[in-house]
C-alpha cells in the first residue's frame, strides 16, 4: 500500500496544524494566513509549493488485500472520483477552517449544494420554514420540487421571528435564511435565529454567500449549516462555479454519502482555481467591503437616487444588527433611481463604462444589473411588488477596482 | 483610470463571441484564414493567440509601454532582449544581477561574440566608466538581489542614451504597481512574471515591455522567430493573477515594512537590508523611485554561524524553504547555501553574501503570524 501511504501522508494536517486555524494550539492564525495555508499539506508531493491538479477519475489499489484493508479499516484515501478527489479535499479543509466548521462539502454549484443538503436531510412529511427574501431559486426548489416528495415549505416575512415561530410545528425539520439577503440586504439576527431553532429542536441553515466568513461566521453563533455559492466571493474571479455546505462532521456524514450517490461534485481544475482564488480572499474582501461602503455613501448623497439598500448605511433597517455582528458588508448594493421608469433606469446602467452588465457578484470585476429585467421580466407587476422588485431598482456588485473610478463612473452615468 | 481598475479591465474586455466576462482560454494552435494569402488577426499561435494577446495588452497598459510580449519564462524574455545584439557588441550590466542573467551573459551571449562588463548599478559613475563606443545595452535590476540596492534609473538612462545604447531594466522585484521604469527613461522593462505578476507560484512566465513601438516590433520579430512564447493556460493564470497585483503588492510591502522594523529591533539580528528602512544605504533613492512601497524582499543577518543560520531557515513553520519569491506564500532561504552557493568564498565576501545572511520573501499571511514564526525559528 505504498501509494495509499503517500496519499495519506500528504493529505494529513500540516505540522503547524492550520487545519484547526492555528500556528500552535494557543494561537489562532489570522484570516489571511488561514486563507493562504489552511487545509494544505505543509509538504506536498514532489515538494511543490502549490497543489498539483489531480485529474484522475479513479484511484488504484496495490492488491486485493489493500482494498479489503481500505474497507475494513475505513482508511482515509481516494477510491473513485465521484466520492471526492484530492483537489476538492484541500479546498474543503480550507473552507471549513475559514468558516470555523469541522467539515465542508463542495458541490458543482451553489444550487447543487443546497439541493444535496435538503435531499439528505428531508423526508416525506417533513416541513421547512424559510424567510421570503432567500434566493429565489432555492425557494423555488423547495416550493416546486421538494413539494413533489411530500415536503412542505412555509415562507414567512424576512426577519419576522414571530411568524417563523408560529409556522413551526412538530414536523418542522429546518429553518432557512439568507443573511444578508439579495437584493434587499436584510441582515438576520443570528442569535435570535439560533435560539428559535434550539427552543423547538429544529436545525438552522444560513445562506451566507453575501457575507462570507470574512464578515461573519454563523457556525460561531450555533447555526447548524452554512451554505455558500463559492462562485461568488470565494472563487472571486468570475471564472468558476462551486457551492459549499459547512457544518459538523456528524451532521454532514449522510450529506456526504448522498453526494457520492447523486454525483454533483466539482472538478479538479475548478478546485485548483478555487484554491488559488482563496489565497487572496482576505485582501479581496477587505476591498469589496471598502468599495461597497464608499459607493453606497456616494449614492446615498446623490440627488438622483431615491433610496439605497446597504447595511453599512444608518438608513438601512439592519444597520444596528449588521454593525454589531459583521466586520464589513460586502460589495453588493441595491438602489432606486428617483422618478425613473424602467427604461430611464436601464439608461443609467447602459451609461456605465466600468461595471459590466451581467448577473452574479463577488468577482474582481464590478457587475451591474436591473433585477426587473434580469430576473423578473416575465413576472406580473403584482408579483414583482410582492418580492419588492421595483422598476427603478439597480443592483451593483462592486468589484475590487479603485473606488474613485467606480464613483466617477456612476457619477457620469447618473449625470448623463 | 487608476492602476487597479486598469489591471482588471484593460485586456479583459468581454468576449465578443459569447459575452464571457473572463478571457477564454484559446488552446488552438492554428486559426482558419479568410482566404489563401489573406491573413486574419491570428494565424499560428506562436505568432500570436487571443489569450496571450489579452494579457499582453494588460501588461503594456500597466507599464505605460507601446507594446508588451509574454514569454515562457523570465529567462526567455531576457534572452530575447540580448538577441537584439550581434557579434562585436558590448553590454554593461549591474554587478548584483540575477544569477541566471549572469550565466546567460557570460556563458551564452559570449558564444555570439557579445562582450559583457559588470559595474555596480547603484553607482552611476561606475556604469559611465564601463561604457565603450560599441556598448549597445545597459542592463540593471530596479531592486538588487540580495542586498536590495537601488539604481538611479533616470541617470543611467541618460548615460546609456548619450552613448547610443538601450537601457533594459529587470524590474522583477518591483512590479508596475510600485515602479514603472519606462517612465524614468528605460527602453525595455523585463519581468520574471513568475513572481509578483503571476503571484501564486504556479505559472512560469516572462515579459518584455518597450517604450518605443519600433523597438517592440523588433523584439516581436525575434520572439516569433525564436518561439519562447507563453502558453494559453499560463496566459490565463497570469492575467488572473494581475487582477489582484495592486492589492497583493500593497499588502506585502506593508507587511515587509512591519517585519523589517521588527527585525531591526531584534537582539539576535545584526543587520537588516530593506530599502524602506532609513538605515539602508539607498533609502533616499528608494523613496524617490518607489514612493512608500519598497517591495517585499528582505535580507538580514543573525548573530550565528553558518550552521545556526541554516537551522533557522529549516525550522520555520509558515515560511517555506525555497528559492523564488513574490507569491502569496512566504519563503525563506540562506543565500550562502542556496541561491548563491556556487559563489566561492572570495565572491561571497565581495558581494556581501555572508554565512549568516537570510533572505525572505514576504507573502500574504498575517504579518503577526510571520513574525511569530521567525521568532520561534530564531530563538529555537
Amino acid at each position: 500500500m505504498e501509494n495509499a501511504t503517500i496519499v495519506n501522508k500528504h493529505s494529513n494536517a500540516t505540522p503547524s496544524n492550520l487545519n484547526a486555524g492555528s500556528l500552535s494550539p494557543a494561537h489562532r492564525a489570522g484570516i489571511s494566513t488561514t486563507s493562504v495555508h489552511a487545509g494544505e499539506a505543509r509538504r506536498k508531493p514532489n515538494d511543490a509549493i502549490t497543489d498539483s491538479i489531480c485529474c484522475s477519475s479513479t484511484f488504484t489499489f496495490e492488491s486485493t488485500q489493500s482494498i479489503i484493508d481500505y474497507i475494513e479499516q475505513k482508511q482515509d484515501r481516494e477510491e473513485y472520483g465521484r466520492y471526492g478527489n484530492p483537489n476538492e479535499k484541500v479546498v474543503e479543509r480550507k473552507l471549513a477552517a475559514l468558516d470555523s466548521a469541522d467539515e465542508a462539502i463542495i458541490y458543482s454549484s451553489g444550487m447543487a449544494a443546497i439541493v444535496g443538503l435538503l435531499l439528505a436531510k428531508m423526508s416525506s412529511g417533513d416541513e421547512i420554514v424559510i424567510f421570503d427574501q432567500c434566493y429565489h431559486r432555492s425557494r423555488e426548489f423547495c416550493s416546486k420540487h421538494l413539494s413533489r416528495f411530500g415536503i412542505i415549505t412555509h415562507q414567512v416575512r424576512t426577519g419576522d421571528f414571530e411568524a417563523m415561530s408560529a409556522a413551526i410545528n412538530s414536523r418542522t425539520k429546518l429553518l432557512i435564511s439568507e443573511s444578508p439577503t439579495n437584493p434587499h440586504l436584510s441582515v438576520i439576527d443570528l442569535e435570535q435565529f439560533v435560539a428559535l431553532g434550539k427552543t423547538h429542536h429544529v436545525e438552522t441553515l444560513i445562506d451566507a454567500t453575501l457575507a462570507t466568513p470574512y464578515n461573519i461566521r454563523p457556525i460561531e453563533y450555533g447555526v447548524d449549516y452554512v451554505w455558500h455559492s463559492a462562485t461568488k466571493y470565494m472563487g472571486g474571479h468570475n471564472d468558476l462555479l462551486a457551492g459549499v455546505i459547512c457544518g459538523s462532521k456528524e451532521k454532514l456524514q449522510e450529506v456526504r454519502k448522498l453526494r457520492g450517490i447523486l454525483g454533483g461534485i466539482n472538478s479538479p481544475h475548478n478546485m485548483y482555481l478555487l484554491e488559488r482564488g482563496l489565497k487572496t480572499f482576505a485582501l479581496r474582501m477587505e476591498r469589496h467591503n471598502e468599495n461597497g461602503q464608499r459607493v453606497a455613501e456616494f449614492l446615498d448623497a446623490h440627488p438622483r437616487i431615491e433610496k439605497v439598500y446597504y447595511p453599512g448605511l444608518p438608513s438601512h433597517p439592519s444597520y444596528e444588527i449588521a454593525k454589531r455582528t459583521m466586520k464589513g458588508f460586502g460589495g453588493l448594493i441595491t438602489f432606486l433611481v428617483r422618478d425613473a421608469d424602467w427604461k430611464q433606469t436601464a439608461a443609467v446602467i447602459d451609461a456605465c463604462s466600468i461595471p459590466k452588465i451581467a448577473p452574479s457578484l463577488g468577482g474582481v470585476e464590478s457587475l451591474i444589473e436591473q433585477p426587473y429585467v434580469m430576473s423578473y421580466f416575465d413576472y406580473s407587476p403584482e408579483e414583482r411588488k410582492r418580492f419588492g422588485i421595483a422598476d427603478n431598482m439597480i443592483r451593483m456588485a462592486c468589484g475590487i477596482e479603485d473606488p474613485v473610478d467606480l464613483i466617477a463612473d456612476l457619477q457620469q452615468a447618473l449625470d448623463a | 483610470m487608476k492602476f487597479r481598475t486598469r489591471s482588471i479591465h484593460v485586456g479583459n474586455e468581454p468576449d465578443p463571441a459569447t459575452g464571457a466576462v473572463v478571457t477564454p482560454i484559446h488552446l488552438a494552435t492554428t486559426f482558419i484564414q479568410p482566404g489563401a494569402g489573406v491573413w486574419g488577426q491570428f494565424d499560428y499561435s506562436r505568432s500570436g493567440s487571443p489569450t496571450r494577446a489579452a494579457v499582453e495588452r494588460t501588461l503594456a497598459d500597466l507599464e505605460g509601454a507601446a507594446g508588451a510580449l509574454a514569454f515562457s519564462s523570465g529567462m526567455a524574455a531576457t534572452h530575447c532582449a540580448t538577441m537584439l545584439h550581434k557579434s562585436g557588441d558590448h553590454i554593461v550590466a549591474g554587478c548584483d544581477i540575477y544569477g541566471g542573467t549572469f550565466r546567460l551573459l557570460h556563458k551564452i551571449c559570449n558564444r555570439s561574440g557579445i562582450e559583457v562588463t559588470l559595474a555596480p548599478a547603484d553607482d552611476a559613475s561606475q556604469i559611465q566608466n564601463a561604457m565603450r563606443p560599441n556598448t549597445k545595452m545597459v542592463w540593471i535590476e530596479s531592486i538588487g538581489n540580495p542586498l536590495m540596492t537601488i539604481p538611479d534609473i533616470r541617470l543611467i538612462a541618460d548615460i546609456a542614451h548619450r552613448e547610443g545604447a538601450l537601457l533594459g531594466v529587470d524590474s522583477t522585484f518591483a512590479p508596475p504597481s510600485i515602479l514603472r521604469p519606462l517612465e524614468f527613461g528605460a527602453d525595455i522593462v523585463m519581468h520574471s512574471a513568475t513572481k509578483y505578476l503571476g503571484g501564486h507560484s504556479d505559472c512560469l512566465s516572462g515579459v518584455l515591455a518597450s517604450r518605443d513601438l519600433a523597438l517592440h516590433k523588433e523584439l516581436y520579430y525575434i520572439q516569433n522567430a525564436t518561439g519562447g512564447v507563453l502558453g494559453a493556460l499560463e496566459s490565463f493564470l497570469l492575467q488572473r493573477g494581475i487582477k489582484t497585483l495592486e492589492l497583493r503588492m500593497r499588502e506585502q510591502c506593508r507587511s515587509a515594512m512591519t517585519i523589517a522594523h521588527w527585525l531591526e529591533s531584534h537582539p539576535r539580528v545584526t543587520r537588516v537590508l530593506y530599502p524602506g528602512l532609513a538605515s539602508h544605504s539607498n533609502h533616499l533613492r528608494a523613496r524617490q523611485y518607489l514612493g512608500d512601497q519598497f517591495g517585499a524582499m528582505i535580507s538580514f543577518e543573525i548573530d550565528g554561524d553558518f550552521e545556526k543560520t541554516k537551522q533557522v531557515c529549516q525550522s520555520t513553520k509558515l515560511f517555506g524553504l525555497a528559492v523564488s519569491l513574490g507569491a502569496v506564500e512566504s519563503l525563506i532561504e540562506q543565500p550562502a547555501s542556496m541561491s548563491h552557493a556556487s559563489y566561492d568564498a572570495q565572491a561571497k565576501a565581495k558581494f556581501g553574501i555572508t554565512d549568516s545572511l537570510i533572505r525572505i520573501s514576504v507573502g500574504l499571511e498575517d504579518p503577526q503570524d510571520l513574525m511569530d514564526d521567525l521568532q520561534q525559528a530564531i530563538l529555537g
